[in-house]
């Protein structure tokens, strides 16, 4: 069946099987930056925007991002580089795997008008698994790339 | 110019943030056949026959791979210095099955689908045998794991397979029984440790290719790229000039991704094909048949005097290696060689014991290995003597503990594997570290608890840890540096950046020899037909041993570049100056620019293209050392507890890259953390993982770490490049200890099993309570 969307911006219009998931679709369509890190929805790696919110890709059928508005990092690249600057600065990249996934959520929250305070900064991004970083380094650099640094 | 020691921002953070890529999944070849592994459903079983009748006929079915068709070549996974000191044990795939996960038959398809509907349409039918579960009934039980006769030790590691024992080893200094008949307290516990899981972000993944030279190419997500090439080629006999292993951008390892795993199946089916193949493991596959954590029981027993001098340690020790042997001894060797010297001013230290093979998810390499085992088991039973003695837990460790130019006889006995290397410490900085740490967590106001409530109540607790700088006489690293036009350098090196900062740590180094900056150094690692030899990224060997080389390496480029610019500009090298940009004769004031030399040397005057090559082997492993402080509160009711703050001060030498050496201690901290509180690979009565998915297995989440304080102290390690020594592993090893002298200070009871978990809590609360009744 085919699914149209749109990907970054631009509409695509995809040949998709019956069960397919959105990660599937996306690396196809060679969005690498979009990767598999579980099947159960567990660590966030999946990560994409549907109309601007938060989903994980690898658990959410294609055909329901039919009409739908898709961002990958591909799509925010200028906001991907401020964030990268702030993780530089703190030394919160290591192995990077899921630095995509986080810039996304990222993104997404400096979309949100709320309190970047600690709690929500952990609520919002608690579904991001990180194993390399211990977490608090990300946590400043993203207070950084919100605007919230102490 | 001053690169080293500085904030740097990673070479390859913005590129990978924004989704650049990278990783071995993203180099499949289109239209790549697929594999995937059919898996023992069994604990221990034999296969009668198998009927793929139905699968085979299946559109798009291309192979069904067996152990017939293999050749029957016994190996280990595991991916360490050669010959290994870890059994052959492993074949590709056996007609015998030793856990539930292990590898029965291969399906190669051409797609997903069809791979995944021939392996629901392959009948098994299986012989089950009677599995060993329980680790402590394994050595000579009457079942045995592994009695094919072509399995082999490559030299002599204690391994009696007929006694289900893939190594065993003994050591003692002293006499250890004599010196603890003479003490005035004797602390005797039995410790357990459970097995844990890496749970890297990236599941392991592999893709082969034949190139326009007919080689065997493959893209792995390998901590040990050199290695994995040689295993392949002994295991499948293809010649290791045929074989070319690239390591892209690795999603993390923390020793995960040190053996082969997936690598032997894409190289078999594309060698044979000549067709691409691609194999990714499901995280199901990653939990279930990668390998974990060495599970142990430790029997410490220390021996003081009154006045707190520690005069004996023994420390017997049963570890589970599982279905087979990967890193079996070395495991074991470390969890008495990088953690008994910590108190080198005993009279006797006795260390030894079994490593037998059950039923288990094999074990092996993991951040920290055997030294988080042993280090819960020392500085847990440390805080119990003083508890004995009615002395502070931190002045007991004083008195005792490694100082700075002192040895231990343990450093010359004990290696990995082997005997190990002499050394005095250069540097020690423990007594600083225990200084800040205290002042950090503030221990004279918190120790042992403090602000407790009718429900609540806060304590601290600590413990000591020492690691090592890679493997002495062992593990080599080499780099090679070439100058370019226009004066910008490629540094092409074996080490294996696998997100740990290598590649980073490793230009600084360059630059900081070539007084350049980071942009003018381009660094590719680990691959093997393009960089040298480095035996990869694990014990702890990077940034002293890859470092060194890469310094040894730009060293020699410069000299190379200096007496070059001298025959260049007519005057005699000596009297030439480098700094960075500029070639200056001090006697005649002639100069030339890097830029211009550069230019001349490759396309007009005396061109040659200037590079050097260099490689180093540690002549000993300085321990980085670390004291670990913890703040937790304990829910006296629910038995639930929280880290409030954990504060880790550390002697690394002098880092290279301060916010990276953060993030690595930082990291391991919280793996630690894991290991202590949740983390535990669970399986059923009969051998089934029930922890085979991220919603069981539980890793720390940025919810339960609200505040890590991290500090080096002033250091520097004179054989280590600019004062550095390692920092990869010793983060991972305070946590579990510190906890459970936390949770003793806290409440008074003391556990001896990992993880600390609330319902251990509960019942040693509990079973207190009835003995003071």
């Amino acid at each position: 069946m085919n699914i149209n969307f749109l990907l970054n911006g631009t509409l695509k219009v995809v040949n998709i099987c019956p069960g397919e998931m959105l990660l599937d679709t996306l690396r196809k369509l060679d969005i690498l930056s979009v990767r598999r890190g579980c099947d159960t929805t567990s660590c966030g790696v999946c990560t994409v925007l549907l109309d601007n919110k938060p989903i994980p890709s690898c658990s959410f059928l294609s055909v329901r991002a039919d009409g739908h508005a898709v961002t990958t990092v591909e799509g925010i690249p200028e906001e991907a580089e401020k964030l990268a600057k702030c993780f530089g600065e703190e030394g919160a990249d290591q192995c990077g795997f899921c630095n995509p996934a986080f810039s996304l959520t990222a993104y997404a929250m400096k979309q949100e008008k709320i309190v970047f305070d600690e709690q929500t900064i952990k609520d919002y991004l608690v579904g991001n698994l990180c194993r390399c970083t211990g977490y608090l380094s990300q946590e400043k650099a993203l207070r950084k790339y919100l605007g919230v640094d102490q | 110019m001053k690169t080293v020691q500085t904030i740097q921002p990673s070479v390859d953070g913005k590129g990978l943030m924004m989704g650049r890529k990278g990783y071995t999944d993203d180099y499949k070849e289109p239209g790549s056949l697929i594999i995937k592994i059919l898996r023992s459903p069994y604990a221990h079983a034999k296969i009668k026959q198998i009927d793929s009748s139905k699968a085979s006929p299946l559109p798009g079915v291309r192979m069904i791979l067996t152990a017939a068709d293999f050749p029957r070549i016994p190996f280990t996974r595991a991916g360490q210095g050669y010959p290994e000191p870890s059994p052959h044990d492993k074949f590709v795939l056996d007609e015998t099955l030793r856990y539930v996960g292990d590898e029965v038959l291969a399906v190669v398809a051409e797609s997903e689908e069809v791979a995944e509907k021939a392996l629901s349409l392959i009948r098994v039918d299986y012989e089950v045998l009677e599995p060993i579960l329980d680790f402590e009934t394994a050595l000579d039980h009457p079942v045995l794991i592994h009695p094919e006769p072509e399995i082999k030790e490559m030299f002599p590691i204690g391994f009696d397979p007929k006694r289900n024992l893939a190594a065993s080893y003994q050591m003692e200094v002293g006499e250890v029984i004599k010196e603890l008949a003479a003490c005035d307290t004797i602390v005797k516990s039995r410790f357990f440790t459970q097995a844990q899981a890496h749970v890297m972000m990236e599941p392991h993944a592999v893709n082969a290719r034949i190139d326009y030279q007919n080689r065997l190419v493959i893209y792995s997500s390998t901590q040990t790229p050199f290695h994995i090439r040689r295993i392949i080629s002994q295991a499948l006999e293809i010649p290791i000039s045929q074989i070319r292993v690239i390591k892209p951008r690795v999603g993390g390892g923390f020793g995960g991704k040190q053996a082969i795993h997936g690598e032997m199946f894409a190289a078999f089916v594309t060698w044979k094909t000549k067709q691409p193949s691609t194999l990714v493991y499901t995280r199901k596959e990653v939990f279930s048949s990668t390998y974990t954590r060495h599970p142990m029981r430790l029997d410490l027993t220390l021996g003081a005097m009154k006045d707190g001098t520690l005069k004996a340690i023994d420390c017997q020790v049963l570890s589970d290696t599982g279905a087979y042997g990967e890193h079996a001894l070395t495991v074991f060797m470390v969890t008495g060689s990088k953690v008994l010297p910590l108190y080198n001013k005993v009279s006797a230290v006795r260390f030894g014991g079994h490593v037998v093979y059950t039923n288990h998810t094999p074990a092996g390499a993991f951040r920290g290995y055997g030294a988080i085992q042993g280090n819960f088991a020392l500085e847990s039973a440390i805080d119990m003597l003083a508890k004995k003695l009615k002395m502070d837990p931190l002045k007991l460790r004083e008195m005792n503990m490694m100082k700075e130019g002192e040895t231990s006889p343990i450093f010359a006995i004990m290696g990995e594997g082997t005997a190990g290397t002499a050394m005095i410490m250069d540097t020690c900085k423990l007594e600083e570290c225990i200084a800040r740490g205290k002042a950090l967590i503030g221990w004279e106001d918190k120790y042992p608890r403090f602000q407790e409530t009718k429900t609540t109540v806060r304590a601290v607790g600590m413990a000591l840890a020492m690691q090592g700088s890679g493997i002495p006489l062992i593990d080599m690293g080499s780099a090679t540096i070439k100058l370019n036009d226009d004066g910008f350098y490629n540094l092409l090196v074996g080490a294996t950046e696998i997100g740990q900062g290598s590649d980073t740590v490793l230009s600084q180094i360059a630059a900081e020899v070539l007084e350049t900056t980071l942009d003018k150094i381009i660094i590719y690692s680990s691959d093997t037909d393009l960089t040298p030899f480095d035996v990869g990224a694990y014990a702890s060997s990077t940034t002293y041993v890859s470092g060194n080389a890469v310094l040894k390496a730009a060293k020699a480029l410069k000299a190379k570049m200096i007496d070059k610019a001298a025959q260049l500009l007519e005057v005699e090298s000596d009297s030439l100056v480098f700094d960075g940009t500029m070639f200056q004769d001090l006697k005649t004031g002639k100069s030339i620019s890097l830029t211009d030399f550069s230019n001349q040397i490759t396309y007009s005057k005396q061109q040659e293209q200037l590079s050097a090559t260099a490689s180093y082997v540690g002549h000993k492993s300085p321990p980085p050392f670390m004291a670990g402080f913890v703040e937790i509160e304990i829910d006296k009711q629910t038995c639930e507890l929280s880290i409030e703050h954990y504060v880790s001060v550390v002697d690394c030498g002098t880092p290279i890259n301060l916010k990276l050496a953060q993030g690595q201690v930082e990291g391991a901290i919280v793996q630690g953390l894991g290991m202590a509180l949740t983390e535990n690979v669970k399986e059923s009565s009969q051998g089934k993982l029930l922890t085979g998915d991220l919603l069981s297995y539980t890793i720390p989440t940025r919810k339960e770490i609200k505040r890590l304080t991290t500090e080096f102290v002033s250091s520097y390690e004179k054989s280590g490049p600019y004062g550095a020594k390692s920092v990869g592993e010793v983060g991972i090893d305070t946590p579990p200890a510190a906890l459970a002298n936390a949770i003793e200070n806290a409440l008074g009871v003391r556990i001896t099993s990992l993880p600390l978990t609330p319902e251990k809590i509960f019942f040693a609360m509990k079973e207190k309570r009835s003995n003071n009744e």
